[in-house]
């Protein structure tokens, strides 16, 4: 028996559900020769941002416990190079790309981007990262009552207008922004539509419903968790902006629970991810809910690894003769 | 070409009490070494540590001391030519101290070979290359000797000059080893404890000072960033081409991450890719 595995987000049918998360696969060039890049199911692209990005200083790295930290800061080629050099090496592979893209803190640059990407027939769904925490983490250094005194984020009345950037609050921290935001790209682009989510919230189901009735086409979670980690000692935090976005089996529990959650309040697809190292751990999302699973920093530690996820996915519907993986998913029994 | 592979270990001893070196059987990597690589090590199947850990190669060995015979057996490879490499490393945290406890024949999951290497075409004929070390930043260097006198012949060549920087006598590594392939070598401790008493980079000025033909000559340097960074100056004041291998934390190691990032006159460039050898000028140091 052949097991059926694959899945529908939105428009995009994936032959298989395990896709590699944004900013962990680079674009995909660096594993090429050693890791069978044919067999993944979907490529998250870094995320792209409309003009160059530097990024932030180093170090940006750091590990911690069944985890690291990471302060990039969205260092990319800026949306041009993205499609003249990376783009057709990608497409090269013959594995749906999906594009992730952010903006520098004015949200209409989401919208420029999407009708950039909505014209480019390789592109096969657009992510929207909101969610990125590395963008706030610059702030870290700033008064916290300053950053407090500043008017909440309110991006419904941002469009049109620079945003404030100094609020240092997500897109995806409030539902309204997120509302606004997808409702915004939703109209460039019939590309399927991804918007990711972050953890830093009280209830994250409240943005994946506000994502949803925008006309997300799926929903993907989670972002990294903001976390810190100082040196005790030369006394001075590990990063160099301070804090970073934590990632890896660490925060493993806390992305069940969110995919649960997220999968019990709205219809659309889930994509799932945080702390996936193993098909287990790809099975405990599925049982959560999710349509299909991402990889993230379980490549750097074993690049091949979403392969021999995508190998033990099988081997497990065989095995135990589920026929289809659709019907594995969210069958958590309580 | 990167290649993915379980190395077995063949021996890993205690060349002082905390450093150590580590032979591995991984001839794919091996054969397609270039002085200045490295490899990323997962130390342990668990989580702790996560992450691997870079490590230099040292040297690639093709003939095997006796005590090896057992394990190469057992692992039915032939001992071919450029089979395994060796590293030197000193233990300095929880990853290096769990590599210290491994065993002849376990094996170990290793990634390699990466990062760009030394560029040898830029050393000038007749050739004059001096090695810099400052402690453990030997690894690389001695990998780059064995190179150099591979590639260019006796007739040509004036053996390369290593400097050996080290805290005091007993920190001073592969002093013997570089002699042995014929270097003429140099030792600077801290404490005058052996050779020459001061900083590695001063006994470099002092001999540059003492040259004539200075500017003919190429510097490989790799040790920590206040040496590297005066390694810069030194070169920029004679004139003299210097390439340095420069650390910084990684996460993958391969390109993807972009977490290790170093300031050059280019902008950002990646330690692991890009890296992790730099031509000294190219640096933006803080
Ligand atoms: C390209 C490259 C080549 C290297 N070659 C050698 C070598 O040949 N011999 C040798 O002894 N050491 C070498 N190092 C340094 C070596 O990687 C660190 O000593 C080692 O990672 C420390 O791990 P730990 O768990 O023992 O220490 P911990 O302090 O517990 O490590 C914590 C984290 O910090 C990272 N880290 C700590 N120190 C360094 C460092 N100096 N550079 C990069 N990451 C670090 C670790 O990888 C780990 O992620 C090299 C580093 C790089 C980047
Ligand atoms: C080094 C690094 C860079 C990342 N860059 C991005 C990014 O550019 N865009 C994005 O949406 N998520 C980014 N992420 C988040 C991951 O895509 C993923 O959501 C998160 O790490 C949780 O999954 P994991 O625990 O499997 O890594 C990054 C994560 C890491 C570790
Ligand atoms: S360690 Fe990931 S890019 Fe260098």
């Amino acid at each position: 028996m052949k097991p059926i595995l694959c899945v529908n987000i939105g428009k995009l049918r994936l032959k298989n559900p395990v896709i590699v998360a944004s900013g962990t696969f680079g674009y995909a060039d660096e594993f090429k020769g050693f890791v069978d890049l044919k067999k993944i199911g979907g490529i998250v692209s870094k995320t792209i941002t409309l003009s160059p990005r530097k990024g932030n200083p180093p170090p940006r790295t750091c590990e911690t416990p069944a985890g690291m930290l990471n302060s990039i800061g969205l260092e990319n080629p800026g949306v041009e190079v993205f499609i003249k050099e990376k783009l057709p090496i990608l497409k090269k592979i013959g594995v749906p790309v999906i594009v992730s893209i952010a903006s520098e803190g004015d949200p209409r640059e989401f919208v420029a981007l999407a009708k950039q990407l909505d014209k480019i027939k390789d592109i096969v769904a657009i992510e929207l990262n909101i969610s990125c925490p590395n963008v706030v983490s610059r702030l870290a250094s700033q008064p916290v009552n300053q950053l407090a005194s500043e008017p909440v984020n309110q991006l419904a009345g941002l469009i049109g207008t620079p945003a404030n950037r100094h609020t240092g609050t997500l897109i995806s921290q409030d539902s309204s922004s997120t509302y606004a935001l997808v409702k915004a790209v939703r109209k460039v682009t019939k590309k399927t539509l991804i918007t990711k989510l972050s953890p830093n919230v009280t209830d994250i189901t409240e943005i994946a419903m506000a994502a949803e009735k925008a006309g997300s086409d799926a929903v993907s979670l989670i972002n990294t968790l903001i976390g810190m980690s100082i040196d005790a000692e030369t006394k001075r935090p590990k990063l160099a902006v301070i804090t970073g976005g934590l990632s890896g089996p660490a925060i493993k529990p806390i992305a069940l629970r969110m995919v649960w959650e997220v999968y019990q309040k709205v219809k659309i697809p889930i994509i799932g991810m945080g702390g996936i190292m193993d098909t287990q751990d790809a099975r405990e999302f599925f049982l959560a809910g999710a349509t299909a699973i991402a990889v993230g920093t379980a490549n750097f530690v074993n690049p091949r690894v979403s392969i021999e996820i995508i190998e033990g996915i099988k081997k497990y519907l065989r095995e135990n003769k589920i026929k289809d993986i659709k019907t594995f998913i969210g069958g958590l029994k309580l | 070409m990167i290649f993915q592979t379980k190395a077995k270990l063949i021996k890993n001893i205690a060349v002082t009490p905390k450093c150590y070196k580590i032979l591995l059987l991984c001839p794919q990597i091996a054969k397609n070494a270039n002085p200045g690589q490295f490899v990323e090590i997962k130390i342990s199947d668990g989580f702790e540590p996560f992450l691997r850990r870079p490590l230099s190669i040292h040297n690639v060995v093709s003939q095997f001391p006796p005590e090896a015979d057992q394990p190469l057996a057992e692992a039915g490879k032939p001992v071919s030519r450029y089979a395994a490499i060796e590293i030197l490393y000193r233990v300095i945290g929880k990853g290096t101290k769990l590599l210290s406890e491994k065993k002849p024949g376990e094996l170990l999951d290793i990634i390699g070979p990466l990062g760009n290497s030394f560029n040898l075409s830029t050393t000038h004929y007749p050739l004059s290359a001096i090695l810099v070390a400052g402690g453990i930043g030997v690894a690389p260097l001695f990998f780059l000797a064995e190179k150099l006198k591979q590639d260019y012949p006796l007739s040509a060549i004036r053996y390369p000059l290593v400097l050996i920087g080290a805290k005091t006598e007993n920190e001073v590594f592969c002093k013997k080893e570089f002699e042995k392939i014929g270097c003429d070598v140099k030792i600077a401790t801290d404490d005058g404890s052996r050779g020459f008493k001061g900083r590695v980079m001063d006994l470099l000025g002092n001999i540059l000072r003492a040259t004539h033909d200075a500017q003919r000559t190429t510097i490989y340097s790799c040790g920590p960033r206040p040496m590297l960074k005066e390694i810069s100056r030194i070169s920029k004041e004679y004139n003299i081409p210097a390439q340095i291998s420069l650390e910084e934390h990684m996460a993958c190691g391969i390109g993807a991450c972009l977490g290790c990032v170093v300031e050059t006159k280019q902008g950002y460039k990646r330690v692991c890719k890009e890296g992790p050898v730099f031509d000294a000028d190219e640096i933006i140091w803080e």
